[in-house]
């Protein structure tokens, strides 16, 4: 076989490497069919990696082979996390993704063998920046999910502009490089201060933000393998990265739109600084408090029950128990259903897989659009371990810095319980009034503990 | 402007508009699944991470290939078996024993 045909064949093994990509996503539209659109992309990226190494320009192949054995051996620990560690692990997967993205980039610079380009030199310089900062923003977001380093977000005075300069002079050194390719000094220089931006980009940013973050940094992700395949002039990275690209950049517009937050706002305005004022005009308000006994008691009295989990259900990992609750419930003949906000949790659809993860069936868990409107026929709400989603003074104080923020209306059924570790604000700082309502008890300690009690009193427990 | 470019560019928008439609309709429940499986496919940069590791240019441009083979495809590896994880503990009421 000559050269040029076995080149075909290969582009040809890419592009039904491709096809398979498509359908894999398009499979994933149910969570029926989800299963072969997973086994339709590991045929696909399987078929492009086997043609690979026939490429005829591999001349050695023992770094390749060490190097693959020991992705494997990194890979398949990522691949069995535990659930409650898939929101650090996402992020660990998108750094791992940038890195090698700006390395090819990186590598391309050096090769060497035919001169770079004004153009080629544009493109190098953009992929390796985004890769880089995406590289460092992601493995921040990781230590903050996985509570290596504080949640809350820092913040000092004058940090945008901080920020900022630091990106200029990034994209600065990208521009003298493309007037003159030959400073081969300013390339790792440019590099260097492209992966501090991405520090300084993310660690600012709260942990309540980390929906829009992680999606925000798939979306980099995804572009830049995209922007590496047009310096490869490679169409399967082009599409690939494309496809990787747009499903975070959705993702990041939901959760925006879940937050009613712009772009610039999550990026630039941390979290965590407006709500001074608000705690200052703090008045004593009556809250009422139930036992798990008296819990117990108002729900095997209801019908119809819906149960809103948060990210202090997955602190408590106390998933298991609720389903144990929703099984002693499901028992007695009551309805029970989980209503999900976008954003609850710490990345796009963290609850359902946490809920999946108990055995709970995916059809019992409802979108906020869809099950708002039944707030209202509601006898129980019980409010696990959420609360910016549940509070009520989004839709009616001006003044709240969530104000406009879609929420699941909980203030609107018969009765509300919210079990909580105390009166201590949420993670926004800003006080909830659905506490101190005539319809709201307090459950008070932890979610774990607490529902296991209720679970007891109900007769279902072990 | 480079002819690669415009054809790659012709590529990367449709491959966006395609990509925008299809995950548009994946359901909010699985959309957690959705980011580690775009992850496992965006792994598919091991390939360009092969030929530079595979050509042996120079010492350096065959430890950056390497570190990105092995970056890129524990990433597949594990994005994959994550999602396939993920997934089969997605059940309907019915299915439900």
């Amino acid at each position: 076989m000559t050269a040029l045909a076995l080149q075909q064949y290969l582009d040809f093994a890419y592009i039904v490497a491709v096809v398979l990509f498509v359908l894999s996503l398009k499979l994933l539209n149910s969570p029926a069919s989800a299963h072969w659109g997973v086994l339709a992309g590991e045929i696909g990226a399987a078929l492009a990696v086997a043609a690979t190494l026939f490429n005829p320009e591999l001349v050695q192949y023992r770094w390749i082979l060490i190097a693959l054995i020991v992705g494997a051996g990194v890979g398949i620990p990522l691949g069995l996390v535990h659930m409650t560690a898939v929101p650090q692990r996402t992020a660990v997967s998108h750094a791992l993704g940038a890195l090698s993205a700006a390395l090819i980039g990186i590598a391309e610079y050096y090769v060497g063998t035919a001169p770079v380009t004004r153009f080629q030199m544009g493109e190098i310089a953009l992929e390796v920046i985004i890769g880089s900062l995406t590289f460092t923003g992601s493995l921040i977001a990781a230590g903050k999910l996985q509570e290596v380093l504080p949640q809350r977000p820092i913040v000092y005075r004058g940090q945008n502009i901080v920020s900022l300069s630091v990106l200029a002079g990034a994209l600065g050194l990208a521009v003298a490089l493309v007037v003159n390719p030959a400073h081969a000094l300013l390339f790792p220089i440019m590099v260097i201060v492209a992966l501090i931006f991405g520090v300084l980009l993310v660690t600012p940013i709260g942990g309540a933000d980390m929906p829009t973050v992680i999606s925000l940094l798939n979306s980099y992700a995804g572009f830049s393998a995209a922007l590496l395949g047009f310096v490869l002039n490679s169409k399967v990275l082009v599409v690939a990265g494309a496809l990787d690209g747009s499903s975070g950049f959705i993702l990041s517009l939901i959760m925006c739109k879940a937050m009613n937050r712009s772009f610039s706002n999550v990026m630039f305005g941390a979290f965590g600084q407006v709500q001074v004022s608000a705690a200052g005009a703090k008045e004593e308000r009556v809250v009422r408090s139930a036992t798990p006994e008296e819990a117990a008691a108002i729900l095997a009295a209801a019908n119809k029950v819906v149960i809103v989990p948060g990210y202090g259900m997955a602190v408590a990992q106390a998933q298991h128990k609720v389903r144990e609750l929703y099984d002693a419930l499901t028992k007695k003949g009551i309805e029970v259903r989980f209503a999900i906000h976008p954003v609850a949790g710490r990345m796009p659809g963290h609850m359902n897989v946490l809920l999946a993860e108990a055995d709970i069936p995916y059809d019992r868990m409802i979108e906020m659009d869809e099950i708002n409107g039944d707030f209202p026929q509601t006898d129980v709400a019980l409010v696990i371990g959420a609360n910016d989603v549940t509070n009520p003074a989004a839709r009616t104080d001006q003044s709240s810095p969530i104000f406009g923020m879609p929420i699941l209306d909980v203030d609107k059924a018969h009765t509300v319980m919210v079990i909580k570790r105390g009166m201590s604000p949420g993670f926004a700082g800003i006080d909830n009034p659905l506490y101190y309502s005539d319809r709201t008890l307090m459950l008070f300690g932890d979610a774990k503990q607490f529902v296991g009690a209720i679970v007891r009193e109900l007769g279902g427990g072990h | 402007m480079p002819a690669d470019f415009i054809s790659n560019l012709y590529v990367f928008i449709l491959a966006g508009f395609v990509g925008f439609e299809v995950i548009k309709r994946v359901s909010p429940l699985l959309h957690t699944p959705l980011m580690s499986l775009t992850n496992a496919l965006d792994a598919i940069v091991v390939v360009a991470a092969i030929i530079i590791a595979g050509r042996h240019e120079t010492r350096l441009t065959t430890v950056l290939g390497a570190v990105a083979v092995a970056a890129s495809f524990s990433n597949m590896v594990g994005g994959f078996l994550i999602t396939d994880r993920m997934l089969r503990m997605f059940k309907s009421r019915s299915k439900k024993s």
